[in-house]
């Protein structure tokens, strides 16, 4: 198989076979809190894909030439911890100086994004994850994981706001209102999104 | 008198997962049996406990402007004590849990409870609200776990406790991913139930 072949499966497994939400329970706070509209489901989303691709490149690069080399793969949790919250926020400066539009509709998603456990999780998924050919990650298949982790999250924190749109006109019981139904509906999503799992590819 | 209602406040009144909803990823990914939900439990409650104290001695001299910074480095420091400590002593618990030990780093109940709680209390205050968090988020765990286990495989922590003639048939799903969402959701459900009878 090509590389390209290589690539598709990773973005087919992050997305739909081994979601980041559903199937690995990564980055459910913002799952839950940000996706009562669309439009805030919207910019988290596209702000999360930014960041886990930024910071996939960054722990990588860090991992390799200072962790690695100097032999501090014990300082690792520590590292990676603070070079994403000092990337967002870094990333949050730069925006808010270059692009005031832009800023204004992902900027209060920013700060979120730092204790979102699917930015160090997928740092710290890129050091032990294997290419279907059994090597180890690179810098190009750290970022492209990164980026499709995203979409992935994305993709279903698209679909929840949408479904919850629609549910604020349905009559629910009033003990069932909001986190409650929004758990349980999130359940039947990943028992959908179990279906993808008997694909082999 | 003070201590002991900081103390138990976390376990029923303010139980971090049921009534405050933080911390929410380790909750539903290690409940799948009670022993990963306990020894999930305990790892976090020693940093909750550790960090409080360490963050309520440090805040006289904390700059406010980069408290945050520093409340992670003091998080993430016991995060790898815990962390290797498990590889070491407890390797097959350490295995099961995975990727949610260093994960614990960003579980909103530590980063939480150090902003709200212990940057303004005083030592002994700070680790009674860690002991009763902590105790509040295993007991959360231990029951959402009870529920998951026996459904799902018949058993607690480990033991067979339905009775053979039932000739009961494991509800897999209990123990996979949906079944921990709709699980927490149900229960979430009952505690907002109570709370309206009351």
């Amino acid at each position: 198989m090509g590389y390209v072949g290589e690539i598709f499966v990773m973005a087919m497994t992050a997305i739909f076979i081994n979601n980041f939400v559903l199937a690995k329970f990564l980055g459910l706070c913002p799952y839950l809190g940000v996706s009562k509209k669309l439009d805030s489901a919207f910019g988290m989303g596209m702000a999360v894909i930014f960041v886990m691709t930024l910071a996939s490149a960054i722990t990588f690069l860090i991992r390799s030439y200072l962790l690695l080399e100097y032999e501090l793969g014990y300082l690792q949790t520590i590292a990676f911890i603070l070079t994403i919250a000092a990337l967002v926020q870094f990333v949050e400066m730069v925006i808010q100086k270059n692009a005031p539009a832009l800023y204004k509709s992902l900027g209060v998603f920013l700060p979120l994004i730092t204790t979102n456990c699917a930015v160090l999780g997928v740092a710290i998924l890129n050091t032990e994850a294997k290419l279907s050919s059994g090597s180890d990650y690179r810098f190009i298949d750290a970022v492209l994981n990164g980026f499709f982790s995203g979409i992935g999250f994305t993709v279903v924190l698209l679909a929840m706001a949408g479904i919850r749109e629609r549910l604020e006109l349905v009559d629910i019981p009033k003990s069932m209102r909001g986190m409650p139904i929004a758990l349980i509906l999130a359940g039947i999503m990943a028992l959908a999104f179990y279906g993808f799992m008997g694909f082999k590819i | 008198m003070k201590f002991l209602s900081e103390l138990t406040k976390g376990i029923i009144k303010d139980n971090p997962i049921f009534v405050l909803v933080l911390g929410v990823c380790p909750t539903l990914a290690v409940s799948t049996s009670v022993k990963n939900a306990i020894g999930m439990g305990f790892a976090a409650t020693f940093v909750l406990v550790c960090s409080n104290m360490i963050i309520s001695l440090i805040k006289g001299f904390t700059p406010p402007k980069i408290r945050i910074p520093v409340y992670i480095v003091v998080i993430a420091s016991f995060v790898s004590i815990v962390d290797m400590m498990m590889a070491a002593y407890i390797p097959d618990l350490h295995k099961n849990l995975g990727l949610f030990i260093p994960l614990i780093v960003v579980n909103c109940i530590i980063l939480g409870r150090a902003e709200a709680f212990a940057s303004k209390n005083n030592l002994i205050n700070s680790l009674a609200d860690g002991v009763g968090m902590g105790l509040g988020f295993t007991l959360a765990l231990m029951v959402i776990a009870t529920i998951r286990e026996i459904l799902g495989a018949g058993t607690w922590l480990g033991i067979p406790v339905i009775p053979a003639s039932f000739e009961f048939k494991p509800i897999l799903v209990a123990i996979l991913a949906p079944g921990a969402f709709i699980t927490l959701g149900f229960l979430m459900a009952l505690v907002n139930l109570i709370k309206e009878r009351k």
